[in-house]
């Protein structure tokens, strides 16, 4: 819709055949509803629907185990819940991450998704490699990319040791994103 | 008495509503005589798409859209509802059909060049079409939401990522959040259930719209080219001439056609069953193996298959450019022949598509690319006599080579394969190929002791031609490193 403002008159007189008709001005009350019935509907949804992108995600530090239950150099599977699971999201709640005990209190946890497309790699203990089954993407016990399609290492979880519990602090899932 | 009670009543509706005259000349409409067996294939597609609205409305009423219950409910429709497994088996083979027949039907349009004036807009709604028939069998195959459907949502948010500027808020609308969770399932359900049915169906009343109104074309014609200047006066007078009632002179094609669709469609739901739901949708269960529906496997076998610096660009750019290259195609020739005869590349492009989609959908799914995390220790599959229970087939096994490289048959296809391998390289090749890896494979020095490589590489060397199964000699087991190579 455009609505071109209309000329009725100049300092009273009139111009021809720019005088709003009245057909005119029924069309416009009738666009002029229909966009606001559209705006006055539209934008609660709208807001419902976009308003969880905006909000920023909370992060929380997830204990995964004590300390003593990791041996040095081994790289073990830990679970652990979403920072603010819905009530409804039962085991989808649940996300992983591949815990490296790499000193006494030295942990790496990387994120289980791979960097290609996401999906879930796994640990290769005999050969000490992360193998990703979608498209063949392999890392490095220390997560850099050794073979396949994957752009970038895999990504690491912020990971501390606290009371004797190592945590590790929830984050989105890795996305990897648009570089020219 | 009953029967002239309906026909009160029939004229009382008829009076009040004129329906027979809407609907009358809608299918009474004259059609060219010698649109036969060809045309049946957009009627079968919607003939699919009204089951898929039945089996689906029968489906939503005990599936559960909740990211923890929505596997259970599936369990529970194809374990034990009375005819559940029918019903879903009917909604898979269903969308099946639907995509086959919607390409089938695009490439017969294709062919005889009927979305040349004035039918450009039946054939751009029609690539509207198709694409949401394949969204509703993506966000369909999610809907099972076993792993593999978790998957998928996170492989779709990965790929709309790469989008610039717009990427990662994309992902976040698809998972609805920052990771997989409980809102993710009811984002997909809703898009398969509200959303791209509602556009579905209004693509297929524009759809219909534009036949009737610029009719069912006919047969092409080599020499009878459009002429968008006269071709509706000349496609009216012929008509005119030769043209018959849809209903019932042509119609019955249809029908029989679909009627044969829907009972193979039922007779695979019963016969075959629905796809196996996968494990359950535990983000934390890592054993998995994601791929996508049979439909989306041609794609998953580019994916695999690009070199990285052209990935975000193939994956942004394909879809976008196939996109606007087939609603373009009317706009940009949209006059002259028709017949196939006369369009010898356009006999060819359909050629080239089929093969090239056959081809990587077989290629999407035996998957070459990916590691074989099934294969079994090589002692299980070649007979013990020919090293293959030694400690060097041992080695080969548990760092996880026969991942990507097959011996005697079983193993991997990422990298070559190494039944014969002794024939090609020589220890020293081995060594280094094996300690620095290259060409996709992972660089092995640092994760393989002095003493395994020494084993791996008799055991390769005794990989050769001539003897069944790579039957060893002697001194390929005795073989040591050269002292050189020994750290």
């Amino acid at each position: 819709m455009h609505v071109k403002v209309e000329q009725v008159s100049v300092n009273g007189t009139p111009c021809p055949g720019a005088e709003i008709t009245r057909r005119r001005l029924f069309t416009r009350i009738s666009w002029a509803a229909a966009g606001a019935i559209g705006a006055m509907a539209g934008i609660p949804v709208l807001g419902f629907v976009l308003a969880p992108l905006v909000r920023p995600a909370p992060s929380r530090w997830r204990p995964v185990g004590s300390v003593d239950t990791f041996p040095i150099g081994q790289t073990v599977k830990v679970d652990f819940s979403d920072p603010s699971p819905l009530p409804w999201s039962g085991i989808t709640a649940r996300t992983a991450a591949w815990l490296r005990r790499v000193g006494e209190n030295e942990f790496i946890a990387f994120s289980i998704n791979c960097r290609h497309l996401g999906c879930p790699v796994r640990w290769v203990e005999g050969a000490k490699l992360f193998m990703c089954p979608c498209h063949g993407g392999v890392y490095y016990e220390d997560g850099s990319v050794a073979a396949g399609p994957p752009p970038e290492p895999l990504a690491r979880y912020a990971v501390r040791v606290n009371a004797g519990q190592v945590e590790i602090e929830t984050s989105p899932i890795p996305l990897t994103t648009f570089k020219s | 008495m009953f029967k002239s009670t309906l026909t009160a009543a029939w004229r009382f509706i008829e009076d009040r509503t004129g329906a027979s005259q809407v609907v009358g000349p809608m299918l009474k409409h004259i059609v060219p005589a010698n649109a036969r067996w060809w045309y049946v294939f957009g009627s079968a597609t919607l003939s699919c798409f009204i089951m898929q609205v039945l089996t689906g409305i029968g489906l939503a009423l005990a599936y559960i859209p909740s990211g923890g219950e929505a596997f259970q409910s599936l369990q529970y429709i194809t374990q034990q509802a009375p005819l559940g497994s029918v019903l879903r088996g009917m909604h898979f083979f269903g969308a099946s059909a639907m995509v086959l027949l919607a390409a089938m039907h695009m490439a017969q349009v294709y062919l005889h060049a009927t979305y040349k004036y004035p039918r450009e807009m039946n054939w751009m709604s029609g690539v509207v079409l198709l694409l949401f028939t394949l969204a509703m069998g993506f966000t369909g195959q999610l809907l099972r939401w076993d792993a593999n459907g978790v998957w998928s949502a996170v492989v779709g948010a990965e790929q709309a990522a790469r989008a610039p500027l717009v990427g990662p808020f994309i992902a976040h609308a698809i998972l609805a959040g920052d990771n997989i969770g409980g809102a993710t399932l009811t984002r997909f359900y809703v898009l398969h259930v509200f959303i791209f049915p509602a556009f579905i169906i209004a693509g297929v009343v524009v759809h219909m719209g534009l036949i009737l109104r610029n009719g069912v074309s006919e047969m092409p014609k080599p020499g009878q080219p459009v002429v968008p200047a006269t071709y509706k006066r000349d496609y009216e007078a012929r008509l005119q001439k030769t043209g018959v009632p849809f209903w019932p002179t042509s119609i019955w094609r249809d029908a029989v056609f679909s009627l044969a669709v829907v009972a193979a469609i039922i007779v695979c739901a019963i016969v075959f069953g629905p796809p196996v739901l996968d494990k359950p949708p535990d983000p934390t269960t890592l054993n998995v193996n994601p791929a996508p529906d049979w439909y989306f496997l041609f794609y998953f076998a580019i994916l695999s298959m690009l070199p990285a610096n052209l990935e975000t660009w193939v994956i942004l750019g394909g879809p976008l450019v196939v996109i606007l290259g087939l609603l373009a195609l009317p706009l940009l020739s949209n006059k002259g022949e028709r017949a196939p005869s006369r369009r010898p590349w356009a006999v060819a492009t359909v050629v080239v598509a089929v093969t090239a989609l056959v081809v990587l959908t077989v290629y999407g799914a035996q998957s070459p690319w990916s590691p074989q995390f099934g294969a079994r220790p090589l002692a299980e599959q070649v007979p013990t006599s020919t090293g293959a229970d030694g400690p060097g087939a041992r080695v080969f096994f548990d760092k996880g080579c026969i991942y990507c490289h097959d011996i005697a048959g079983d193993g991997g296809h990422r990298g070559p394969d190494l039944t014969r391998v002794g024939d090609r390289l020589s220890a020293d090749q081995l060594i280094l190929r094996i300690n620095n890896g290259g060409h996709n494979m992972p660089a092995f020095a640092g994760r393989i002791t002095h003493d395994e490589l020494a084993a791996l590489v008799a055991f390769l060397k005794s990989r050769r031609s001539g003897t069944p199964s790579g039957q060893p000699g002697r001194s390929d087991l005795a073989l040591t490193l050269p002292p050189a190579e020994r750290r």
